[in-house]
């Protein structure tokens, strides 16, 4: 049982990656555009390696603490139970509040990690994870008994960034493979094409995370 | 907000020459004596239309003494900048700004030519309060929304304070507030267009609203008063980070045309008259190693003329300055189009070399000693406002510079008129004699603009490959 939740959530760390790198408000189509300005595939791994870098400091940097106050025994329940109603609320103000984040446009073209970063931050891709992420350590711990804090903490640590860096694996390699593929073969055009809307799947996916995460404390006590 | 970009918008220039032609141009009507509204007007120009050439709507304004002059849309193909992450918008409604009154009108196309009407009014008084700049004239779709360049500062004679840019909600059409940080020298503000993805914006300089309102101040000209300089700035960190004097006798650089291809780093800039020799002549600007260079790499010659022929404001002279007002580009970078208000000639230039611009084609039309005709109407005033169909096929102009201006310079009068060109397979353009849009009486006419988008008008953020 604990094996087969172990897996599930390991699979919804990849599926996340996938569905943000596939968004292009993640970023994706600045690859290609790193490619077609500096007319080499070079430039277009370049870019692609910078938005990885930001994508994973915006998960790593949400997920820690997360894992630090987890060790706190006292508070456990709280903090899933808070990292949950976190999920929901923002994806509830990205239900309400429909206007895109402006302060994306104000940086620099250059800085494609600080821009990475920015995004997933500005839309709450980080917080999508907690709920998984929480949910791996839980996994991880139930048989674990009361171990020391310290030991616990460093588990958490380590889950938290294999989380992070298995999620924006799977983040760029998706995005990776669209990019190529338009630098390559599909053309620009694809561009407008490629964008569909997905302000309001976004914001419920951040609710359902955020919901499935307060469900389950229920079931693993 | 849409579920997908609208349709208009295209990741490059190439893509944009390759989607369906216009079946409409929306162009500007003034009414010079303010005794009537200004108004828009919707002319056909599906040359299998029976309406073809002919106003088929037009949205009259609830004001009077607006003057309007330059206009744009509120989002365009730089909705798919990969920076701003959200393109769901749609070319939707025409800003209009009133140059004369600081009033900005926002008009709804959607629904066809004939639905267009009046969405939100935008009173002088929020544009005073929020920018501390009036005389709002041309418009761009940028980072964090619409940017509106301003002709004056504050005060009634708009010269408390420089003018400069300030930037709208591209939804609400709120006035946001300022565009700079660091404006540097710059004192004086007309025309400004920039590089998305590389980053940098150019502007240009007219003149101060007490030496255009009332009309051209010729001593203001031959004392060398009016703008002569270009500013470039960063565009995000919105400073001035380098200015380029053309030089105090080349008076009033006006429109800004950047390559169209983001992936080019110049553009050109027209500059109305040489006060030395009364010659026109365009700029091409450059960015190397971080630093803009300008220089002049096209001038065109006033042509002797005799007094009699001439307004008492060129009596003195005994020669017409061809007078460079207005430049446009077209999409794949390839032919520059140049008003000579003064002398009645659209001239085209070959510019895939853009030091090197070869003039490739002309038509006479109008002028102030030639009065040129055009066999499908009575042509006044010289070609002006200039625009180009986006697959660069088809170019078309009014004949009215500015309301007082015109008088001093044609002052038998400038009815409305918009008429068309051909452009030939490989350059050359001629006059289509058929096409010569009639005005209502008393209107004269400005700025014209494409259904989709035309070339001074979308700015894109990926290469032409």
């Amino acid at each position: 049982m604990v094996e087969l939740t172990t897996a599930g959530l390991w699979l919804a760390v990849i599926a996340s990656g996938i569905y943000h790198g596939i968004n292009p408000g993640m970023g994706w189509p600045l690859a290609v555009s790193a490619g077609l300005f500096s007319r080499r595939a070079g430039g277009l791994f370049r870019a692609l390696g910078l938005l990885a870098m930001g994508h994973f400091a915006a998960m790593v940097g949400i997920l820690l603490p997360f894992g630090a106050m987890l060790t706190l025994f006292v508070w456990e329940r709280q903090v899933r139970i808070a990292a949950g109603l976190i999920a929901i609320a923002a994806g509830i103000y990205l239900l309400i509040n429909r206007r895109h984040p402006r302060v994306l446009a104000r940086i620099p073209p250059g800085q494609l990690a600080l821009w990475s970063f920015a995004a997933a931050t500005a839309h709450g891709a980080g917080l999508m994870l907690v709920p998984i992420y929480l949910g791996l350590c839980q996994a991880g711990d139930l048989d674990a008994g009361h171990q020391a804090a310290a030991t616990l903490m460093t588990g958490n640590l380590i889950t938290a960034t294999a989380v992070s860096v298995v999620h924006t694996a799977a983040m760029i390699s998706s995005g990776g493979v669209i990019a190529i593929a338009v630098y390559r073969w599909l053309g620009p055009k694809v561009i407008s094409q490629s964008w569909f809307n997905l302000d309001i799947v976004w914001a419920i996916s951040l609710i359902l995370v955020g919901g499935v995460g307060i469900a389950s404390i229920g079931f693993a006590r | 907000m849409t579920l997908r970009p609208d349709p208009t918008f295209h990741a490059t220039a190439k893509l944009a020459m390759q989607a369906p032609v216009e079946n409409f141009a929306y162009t500007l009507m003034l009414s010079a004596d303010f005794s009537q509204p200004d108004g828009l007007a919707i002319v056909d120009v599906n040359p299998e239309s029976k309406d073809c050439g002919k106003i088929v709507h037009s949205v009259t304004m609830p004001n009077k003494g607006d003057e309007f002059h330059h206009f744009g849309w509120n989002a365009c193909s730089s909705a798919l900048s990969p920076l701003n992450g959200h393109p769901f918008l749609e070319r939707r409604f025409l800003i209009i700004p009133g140059m004369r009154s600081s009033r900005i009108y926002v008009v709804d196309t959607k629904g066809g030519p004939s639905k267009a009407k009046i969405h939100k009014i935008i009173e002088p008084e929020e544009v005073f309060a929020k920018t501390g700049y009036s005389r709002p004239h041309t418009i761009h779709c940028g980072p964090e929304g619409i940017y509106v360049s301003t002709l004056g500062g504050g005060g009634p004679d708009g010269t408390d304070g420089p003018p400069g840019i300030f930037v709208m909600d591209c939804q609400t059409f709120d006035v946001i507030g300022r565009y700079e940080i660091d404006r540097g020298p710059q004192n004086k503000q007309y025309d400004f267009w920039w590089n998305l993805p590389r980053d940098y914006m150019v502007s240009s300089e007219w003149a101060l609203p007490p030496q255009f309102e009332k009309g051209i101040v010729p001593e203001d000209l031959l004392s060398n008063k009016y703008g002569h300089r270009v500013h470039f700035w960063n565009l995000r960190e919105r400073r001035n980070v380098q200015t380029i004097d053309l030089g105090a006798n080349h008076q009033m650089a006006l429109e800004v045309r950047p390559a169209h291809d983001p992936v080019k780093e110049y553009g050109f800039i027209g500059v109305v008259v040489d006060t030395t020799n009364l010659e026109g002549s365009i700029w091409t600007w450059w960015r190397e190693d971080g630093k803009f260079h300008c220089e002049k790499t096209a001038t065109i010659p006033p042509e002797p003329a005799a007094k009699d022929d001439l307004p008492p404001l060129l009596q003195g002279f005994e020669a017409v300055p061809p007078l460079v007002t207005d430049i446009d580009l077209s999409l794949d970078d390839r032919f520059l189009y140049a008003s000579c208000w003064g002398t009645g000639e659209m001239r085209q230039y070959d510019v895939a070399d853009p030091m090197h611009p070869k003039l490739a084609g002309s038509v006479h039309i109008g002028g102030i000693a030639r009065k040129a005709k055009h066999p499908g109407g009575d042509y006044r005033g010289g070609p002006q406002m200039v625009e180009i169909s986006r697959d660069g096929k088809r170019v078309y102009w009014t004949n009215s510079l500015y309301s007082t201006w015109d008088d001093q310079f044609y002052p038998d009068g400038i009815p409305a008129a918009m008429v068309k060109a051909d452009v030939g397979e490989n350059g050359g353009i001629t006059l289509d004699k058929d096409f010569y849009v009639e005005f209502p009486e008393g209107y004269r006419s400005h700025q014209i603009r494409l259904e989709g988008g035309d070339c001074s008008t979308d700015s894109f953020c990926y290469p032409s490959v």
